[in-house]
């Protein structure tokens, strides 16, 4: 590996590791983003002291006079530094802005001191202290990027819990299943339900499948286009599937709409639907005996 | 027999169970070899198994379809097996529902279908 | 035609038909690698499978590269063919439009499948397909 030629920053980080450490600590209690609440002076200074290490040990390996992209393996260490600093922080409470002002915080002391040891050298000062700036904004973005990835991460597993939650599907008798649809069905949610549908018919070898949608709000051309398609899909699969609680209103709406449902067997209530598919599965309910007068 | 599929015979029904990956040649040959089987052993069924395909596209999907017309017309039911919830869903956001085609879930729902009709 | 990374991770040259299942497996593979799953990389395959074969018939053979995109982590694979182009893109796009023995679904069923879709054609120029699955 090609060691990176020495800069006045990298020298300044080998030289005066500690009073750039005491001044970015400075900054940092100045700009309100030290949080002593939650972190000691001693706990704090560690961890900046531990990404500057880290920052520093880069600094003799890669020139970053070159384009930094921070996603490239030379930079694997520091990233993993930035993710777990963000990680003991933010699990404290630090917010996110808090955590990109505690990165940006390093700038200007840095700055302040290359501008001492830089003093007759303007160009290099403008060209070391541009890289250096450069650097520290990819820091900063690269922690922004972890919380945004972070916080996606749990919204889709809350989103996946939901929706599990939101379409059971239910073993109704051997080879019968039922889901019963609730709420509103958008695009995302139909693909959801199918998806469900779908994998339960393998599971239980279902043959006849109700879909009922007598908790669906609203009927309407894509909601009916939604629902042909599941009965379609589950057709292709070996299975049957009947649509349920199909009130007079809906009836009256999915004619108006001009909605044509084709083969597909619709039935007005779970009840009808459920004698339905006992009779394609060879059951019959009937009364044991009428102990009635 | 043909590189795409397995054919074995059984009571004059033809079960086929599909390999994977296979190419459009290797299904068009299989769509031909099928059709002269139906014709030299009298079969009255037909069963394709695709659980081993993890994708149908529109031109295996259209020669799927055109098997059960043409066993159809040969006087042989076919019946679509094992189709992945994958597949399935893939196939009706193509706009490829088989409408012509019976399905089942399995081999053995298959075959007793075609027993319950007096096929097999 | 967009920002993909300098280097695919794979590549396959679409000359024959057995070179579009070739094309299927390289994709499959990409895809387990990033612990796709089952519906979205038989979604993918599936609109692959459609332009490589596209390529193959109406382009006359061409190339399929396949990238790694970051942010999040996804699969693209750009295909590209020397054939005659397409005149009216707009009216391939549409389901039933085919000029060849597919059934018409091919390319505007692909788009369908994928999260994005471009292409790029002009007469005599050759056809480019772009093509990214979802995350």
């Amino acid at each position: 590996m090609t060691a990176a030629p020495t800069t006045e920053v990298s020298r300044l980080l080998s030289e005066d590791f500690d009073g750039v450490l005491d001044a970015w600590f400075a900054t940092q209690k100045r700009d309100g983003v030290r949080r002593p609440d939650l972190f000691s002076d001693r706990e704090s200074r560690r961890q900046l002291s531990e990404l500057l290490r880290t920052f520093s040990e880069a600094l003799g390996r890669i020139d970053i006079s070159e384009p930094v992209d921070i996603d490239t393996e030379a930079w694997s260490e520091l990233r993993m530094a930035l993710s777990e600093i963000t990680l003991v922080r933010t699990e404290r409470g630090v917010a996110p802005w808090e955590m990109t002002a505690f990165m940006l915080a390093l700038k200007q002391p840095v700055f302040e001191k290359l501008s001492e040891g830089l003093a007759n050298t303007p160009e290099r000062l403008l060209a070391e202290a541009s890289d250096f700036g450069r650097v520290v904004d990819a820091f900063a973005m690269h922690i922004n990027e972890h919380f945004i990835a972070e916080r996606d991460e749990i919204i889709e597993r809350q989103r996946a819990e939901m929706m599990e939650l939101s379409t059971p599907v239910v073993q109704l008798w051997e080879r019968v299943l039922t889901i019963p649809l609730i709420g509103t069905l958008d695009s995302m949610r139909a693909q959801e339900v199918m998806e469900n549908l779908l994998n339960s018919i393998v599971e239980h070898s279902a043959e006849v499948v109700i879909v009922d949608i007598t908790g669906v709000r609203v009927v309407d051309t894509q909601v009916a286009q939604h629902l042909l398609r599941t009965a379609a899909a589950v057709r292709l699969m070996g299975a049957e599937a009947i649509i349920s609680g199909i009130s007079p209103k809906i009836a009256q709406t999915m004619v108006e709409l001009g909605v044509d449902v084709g083969e597909v067997t619709t039935r007005p209530s779970i009840r009808a639907a459920l004698d339905e598919a006992f009779r394609r599965v060879g059951f019959r309910i009937s009364r044991v005996e009428d102990t009635r007068v | 027999m043909s590189e795409a599929a397995s054919v074995y015979s059984v009571d004059k029904v033809l079960l086929v169970a599909i390999r994977d990956n296979i190419t459009d040649t290797d299904i068009i040959n299989l769509q031909e070899d099928l059709s002269e089987r139906i014709v030299n052993e009298a079969a009255r069924g037909v069963v394709i198994d695709i659980a081993a395909l993890e994708i149908v596209d529109t031109f295996v999907g259209r020669i799927l379809a055109q098997l059960s017309s043409i066993s159809r017309l040969l006087a042989a039911e076919t019946y679509i097996v094992g189709m992945r919830p994958a597949v399935a869903m893939t196939l009706v956001e193509l706009g490829m529902d088989l409408p012509g085609s019976k399905t089942a879930l399995s081999l053995s729902h298959a075959l007793r279908a075609l027993k319950a009709k007096g096929l097999a | 035609m967009n920002g993909a990374p300098a280097q695919p991770a794979a590549r396959v040259e679409l000359r024959r038909e057995r070179d579009v299942a070739a094309a299927r497996l390289a994709v499959s593979r990409a895809m387990d690698a990033l612990g796709a799953r089952a519906l979205r990389k038989t979604r993918f395959i599936t609109a692959v499978s459609e332009i490589a074969r596209n390529a193959l018939e109406h382009g006359g053979g061409g190339v399929m590269e396949i990238y790694n995109l970051e942010r999040p982590r996804r699969i693209m694979i750009r295909c590209r063919d020397e054939g005659p182009g397409i005149a009216d893109i707009d009216q391939a796009m549409v389901d039933g439009f085919s000029t060849a023995r597919s059934m018409g679904k091919g390319l505007g069923g692909a788009r369908r499948l994928v999260a994005a879709f471009r292409i790029e054609s002009r007469p005599g120029a050759g056809t480019t397909i772009e093509m990214e699955a979802d995350p």
